[in-house]
């Protein structure tokens, strides 16, 4: 009836994650109940659940993603607190069936429930805004791609309460994440949340490629985007065109795992050198689908804080296009170590290095378009700074990493674990807080606190050297990833360093929390009135903060590589707004809770597929399927609406805007 | 505590004379001077750049009057030429490097010497590491012994799981996989006792996956082998199963006799008298590396 | 436009020409198919993976039966023509739905869904024969790759059967709206896309397993 489930699957023996899992669940239903006595849930069902507006799912994604950013950290700091006492004689506080568990839910949930739900939180949020549009290609989607996401992360989560998660690092190589090596529902769990998640990324993929390519203002031609815009688009064809190998390799081991197959096993012909080849065609390319949008937010951070437009726009988009196609044709540089031959190292070694070169033209790009700029100190511009100076080592040693020779004697190392935080914290992480603080005021109407704010960057630019700075001289000595136990007693102050460097990267993400709620109960001060907080540049500043569901009450007309800045100059040179055109009414499409009743009963499948229960296993899916085709069946698609809302809204903003504009040209 | 102090104090300056730093072979020797060499490389770039970014960004703030603003300018091609061109040229001479370094140092290719190379056969098992000297007709767990200055040819497979055999001041680290074999040629110059281990996670009892590397003087070698030779247990196909068995922090062992063919037969997973064993926790065999 | 450009010094705007966009987004008609063309292009690339496993393990035998001891031209042919016809008569469904002809688009959608299961039940013919003789997919890592490749296939045919099933039932019920019209377009392309890979998959299994 229940499968593999049983009691025994509650780890009542094992105080930490009870207690957590515990802790997580009673602090869940006191916020359920919080909401409900505020009377809050039917404003959360409408406007953000339900809802098929690109700013609200983009603002759900980003949600979901800090609350993921706590769990990993949390696994983070396990791992650091461990290393730091598991040293020589002292086996330190978790065993290696646990402490393997934590290092791969580290891995798994930084890469697919922090870092992805936050960089297609903020395309959702931005690109309809920069494009100049109303909404996404697929509204409908949108939300369910959100909603399949949030099922993958539920599933992950779940594995702390029920059974157990993979112990077998964050990519589940075989033979060590077969059967025979690994009999629990852990890699399971990992394989399941994982496919759920993925249907969704594909989704988005095809939402935002479809809406980039199709669906702009009326003159915004291709070299006219914001580079945001353009990173978005090769992130989604990147993504597009590689997570469908994800959901290959992994249904495959799913195949093993479930049916007896033999893709990767050690008998019956299996190869699991074909596993490692179908991951990384995938992994490569998961990297720069993290890290170009993240160009493209530093992008727009020069760009507005130093007062110019950015330098070689023509060149960013070439850049960024090299890199994507590039990034395809390297993802054997994870595996030199194999002994593919000196001439597929070679090859693939030196395609690596080429991707420096994009990367290299972007860095000097944003330094030149700081040079000759107004530059504000603002905090997203502390992290472009630090940003730029940390990338820039990363870079190096990412560059050394694939040299095949020193490869030999870095591969897998602490150096490995040192490179990647470097290009991730230093490059994904600080651009999202950069974004964070930079399209929050257009999201909620109102500023974050600044000062917070840069204590919290500090935080995380010396907590992040402290932290990864040891591991890369541990690297050198001959340290290993991943180890439970530290034979060598000489590696302790290394390990204390970088535990302190992961406690002072804690006090940044407490304090983003103190941040966001000081200046909460502080809006009324920190109010943006007028929907252009930073004097910016590309169109989503064109509209008032928060934007109207319909974000612009007319398609802005686009004239030139900065829409928004060319009207707004041509507007403080003739003190006059354009002419107020002739309002429309306006179709929205409806909101609708099929994602959520659809990744309800995804979930459900999920869960019943791990535990192998599977009658429960059948109805999800049939439900999931009822969803879809009732959702088919509909008959309204669109509300409307009324001419008298758009023109009543559009006024207000254009006097707003007006008093702005006299206040401008009197202060010039 | 005052140790720790002071290790804390000391171990900075002595950072670059250990693992990879510290070669004592041709290939780590070699390994080690590509990697600084193309460090040297960029850091020639990544130096100026950061600093300039720096104070690019000082210079040009808002408050300022000195710096000019120039709020329109955003193409210059000259620059664009220059920041295309620094980051190809650089490309393009480590891109060199790694091409020759790639064919030079490739792991499958036998050292230069005029010493026949000795052929040592590497078993990773969960969770310890299995060396057979074929011609000798000996194997040691956990400890591995080669004569200095002599060419050593590994020839290396897994009994279960991925790993990665390395002696990191040797030089060159490579996976040993199941069903499969890989080849590896180092050597080692200085005599002396080195440390080695698994470098790709195994399972639990990774972390005692570790080894001594002891690298004698060739006549020492010689000695050790004659006096291993007809010692101890011999390595048939009831030994391994018994060996194969998950034992994590295993102490060194020496077989002074060794099944013919044995890597053979675990390349091809037909160890006679052993069956499929299930993956559990390690036992321990040496107190201080105890596993719960 | 461009004098207004000039006049706060963009040094090069752009001309109103390049690129696509300069009319504003584009209707539903072509963004609902385009999205599902892309939808199809990842799909491809799903199954190009799938390929490349089979090339990878297509001589993993382990000692079991090799492609020549399997495969049965004749029977994959009649397959193949079942697929191919079905494609056409997608065709003629989408032809009589544009003409609103209710009664013919109901036809062929039938006849379409009726050859997809001829298809699809000389397929688990096939395999059932297979696995009777102990060459099933836990045989050998050749054949794992071999029931995943043709059987993602059929899963894919599957689903194709159950989507015409729907649409006959939301064409019947709501008639030939243009968001019925955009999703008959969208089931066509998909029906047409498995018939590419069904063809990829009979050169590149069926026949040049089947060559001496």
């Amino acid at each position: 009836m229940f499968g593999k489930l049983s009691w025994d699957a509650i780890p009542f023996h094992d105080p930490i994650p009870l207690f957590t899992s515990l802790v997580v669940i009673l602090a869940l239903a006191a916020l359920a109940i919080w909401v409900w006595r505020k009377g809050w849930w039917p404003y959360l069902w409408h406007q953000y659940i339900t809802s098929t507006d690109h700013k609200k799912i983009g603002i759900m994604y980003i949600v979901l993603g800090l609350l993921m950013l706590v769990r990993g950290f949390s696994d983070a700091i396990m791992m650091r607190l461990q290393q730091s006492m598991a040293i020589g004689a002292s086996q330190g506080y978790l065993p290696p069936e646990h402490y393997n568990q934590i290092f791969s839910a580290h891995g798994t949930i930084m890469i697919f429930f922090v870092a992805m739900p936050l960089v297609i939180g903020f395309m959702n949020f931005v690109v309809p805004l920069q494009l100049g549009v109303r909404d996404v290609a697929f509204p409908t989607m949108n939300n369910v791609s959100f909603w399949l996401t949030a099922s993958g992360a539920l599933l992950i989560n779940v594995s702390l309460f029920v059974g157990e998660f993979a112990r077998t690092g964050w990519l589940a190589y075989p033979p060590l994440s077969e059967l025979r090596f690994s009999p629990g529902v852990g890699v399971d769990y990992y394989l399941v949340a994982l496919q759920i998640s993925g249907v969704g990324t594909i989704l988005t993929a095809v939402n935002f490629v479809t809406t980039i390519l199709k669906i702009r203002a009326p003159g915004m031609s291709y070299m006219r985007m914001p580079v945001f815009c353009w990173t978005s688009l090769a992130s989604n064809l990147l993504i597009l065109a590689a997570f469908p190998v994800l959901t290959v390799t992994l249904g495959l081991l799913m195949l093993d795992r479930y049916l007896g197959f033999h893709f990767f096993t050690n008998d019956g012909g299996g190869n699991s050198m074909l596993y490692m080849n179908l991951i990384w065609v995938w992994g490569h390319p998961e990297v720069y689908i993290l890290i170009l949008p993240a160009f493209g937010i530093y992008s727009e951070v020069a760009a507005t804080f130093s007062g110019k437009p950015l330098f070689g726009y023509r060149s960013m988009v070439f850049a960024t296009l090299a890199i994507c196609i590039i990034s395809f044709c390297v993802w054997l540089h994870h595996f030199f170590t194999m002994g593919a031959g000196a001439d597929v190292n070679a090859v693939f070694g030196i395609a690596s290095m080429i991707i420096a070169i994009p990367t290299g033209v972007k860095i000097f790009n944003w330094l030149f378009t700081m040079y000759g700029g107004r530059v504000r100190f603002s905090v997203p511009m502390h992290y472009l700074i630090g940003f730029m100076l940390t990338f820039v080592i990363g870079g190096l040693t990412g560059v050394l990493l694939a040299i095949p020779p020193v490869d030999f004697v870095v591969h897998n190392t602490l150096f490995l674990i040192a490179h990647f935080h470097q290009v991730i914290i230093g490059g994904v992480v600080f651009a999202i807080m950069a974004g964070y603080t930079y399209w929050f005021p257009k999201a909620f109407g109102f500023t974050l606190d600044e000062r917070l704010g840069k204590a919290v960057f500090w935080c995380w630019f010396i907590g992040f050297h402290l932290a990864f700075m040891p591991l890369y001289v541990l690297g050198f000595w001959g340290g290993t990833r991943r180890l439970q136990h530290i034979s060598d007693p000489s590696w302790a102050p290394w390990l204390h360093v970088a535990l302190l460097g992961a406690v002072i990267i804690g006090v940044g993400i407490v304090l983003t929390v103190v941040q966001l709620l000081y200046s909460i109960r502080t809006r009324d001060q920190r109010r943006d009135v007028t929907g252009d907080p930073w004097d910016g540049r590309t169109l989503e500043w064109l509209t008032l903060s928060p934007p109207p569901h319909y974000n612009f009450a007319v398609l802005p007309d686009v004239h030139g590589e900065e829409a928004y800045w060319t009207r707004k100059q041509t507007a403080i040179k003739q003190v006059a707004l354009i002419e107020e055109p002739d309002y429309q009414p306006i179709e929205m499409p409806v909101d609708t809770p099929t994602g959520v009743i659809c990744a309800f009963f995804t979930s459900l499948c999920g869960f019943a597929v791990i535990w192998h229960i599977w009658w429960l296993a059948i109805l999800g899916l049939i439900g999931a399927f009822a969803v879809l085709v009732w959702y088919a069946w509909r008959d309204e698609h669109e509300h409307l609406i009324p001419v008298g809302e758009v023109r009543k809204n559009a006024r207000e903003r254009r006097r707003i805007r007006m008093e702005h504009l006299h206040e401008l040209s009197q202060s010039t | 505590m005052r140790f720790g102090v002071l290790s804390a104090l000391v171990l900075p300056l002595c950072a670059c004379n250990r693992g990879i730093f510290d070669p004592v072979g041709p290939v780590a020797a070699a390994e080690k001077q590509i990697l600084i060499n193309s460090t040297a490389i960029m850091l020639a770039i990544i130096i100026p750049t950061m600093i300039a970014t720096v104070a690019v960004a000082w210079w040009f703030r808002r408050g300022n009057a000195k710096a000019t603003y120039r709020p329109d300018w955003e193409y210059s091609g000259a620059i664009e030429l220059v920041v295309w061109g620094v980051p190809i040229l650089t490309v393009m001479l480590l891109a060199g490097i790694a091409w020759i370094g790639s064919h030079d140092l490739e792991p499958s290719k036998p050292l230069k010497s005029d010493k026949p190379p000795l052929t040592v056969d590497v078993v990773s098992l969960d969770w310890k590491w299995l060396f057979i000297y074929p011609e000798q007709g000996i194997a040691t767990v956990n400890r591995l012994v080669v004569p200095a200055g002599t060419p050593v040819n590994y020839r290396l497979t897994s009994a279960t799981v991925w790993n990665v055999f390395w002696v990191p001041q040797m030089g060159t680290m490579i996976y040993t996989m199941p069903r499969m074999t890989t080849r590896l040629n180092l050597q080692a110059d200085r005599p002396g006792i080195y440390d080695g281990l698994s470098g790709h996670f195994s399972g639990d009892g990774f972390p005692g996956m570790q080894f001594k590397a002891h690298v004698l003087p060739p006549q020492q070698f010689a000695l050790w082998v004659q006096s291993a030779r007809g010692s101890g247990q011999a390595l048939d196909g009831r030994a391994y199963a018994e060996l194969s068995k998950p034992t994590s922090y295993v102490k060194p062992t020496t077989y002074g006799a060794v099944a013919p063919g044995l890597f053979d037969a675990i390349v091809a997973d037909r160890v006679p008298g052993t069956q499929l064993l299930p993956h559990n926790r390690p036992t321990t065999e040496q107190g201080a590396g105890h596993v719960r | 436009m461009t004098n207004e450009a000039a006049t706060i010094g963009l040094t090069h705007g752009g001309s109103e020409d390049t690129g696509l966009g300069h009319r504003g987004p584009e209707s539903k008609s072509i963004v609902v198919p385009y999205g599902f063309w892309l939808f199809v292009l990842s799909d491809m690339v799903l199954f190009s993976a799938l390929f490349a496993t089979y090339a990878t393990l297509v001589l993993a035998t382990d000692g079991g039966p090799t492609t020549n001891q399997l495969f049965d031209r004749n029977l994959v042919a009649i397959e193949t023509i079942a697929l191919l016809v079905s494609s056409f008569t997608c065709g003629l469904a989408i032809i009589a739905a544009r003409r609103s002809n209710m009664v013919w688009a109901q036809a062929w959608l039938l006849v379409t869904g009726l050859l997809g299961a001829v298809f699809l039940s000389i397929e688990l013919y096939e395999f059932a024969i297979m696995i009777g003789e102990g060459a099933g997919p836990q045989r050998s890592a050749f054949l794992s790759s071999f029931f995943t490749l043709v059987g993602c296939h059929g899963a894919h045919v599957t689903a194709g059967l159950l989507w015409i099933g729907t649409m006959m039932a939301q064409v019947w019920a709501k008639g030939f709206q243009p968001h019925i019209m955009r999703r008959l377009l969208c089931l066509s392309v998909f029906w047409h896309a498995l018939d590419i890979i069904w063809v990829a998959i009979f050169t590149i299994v069926y026949l040049i397993g089947t060559l001496p």
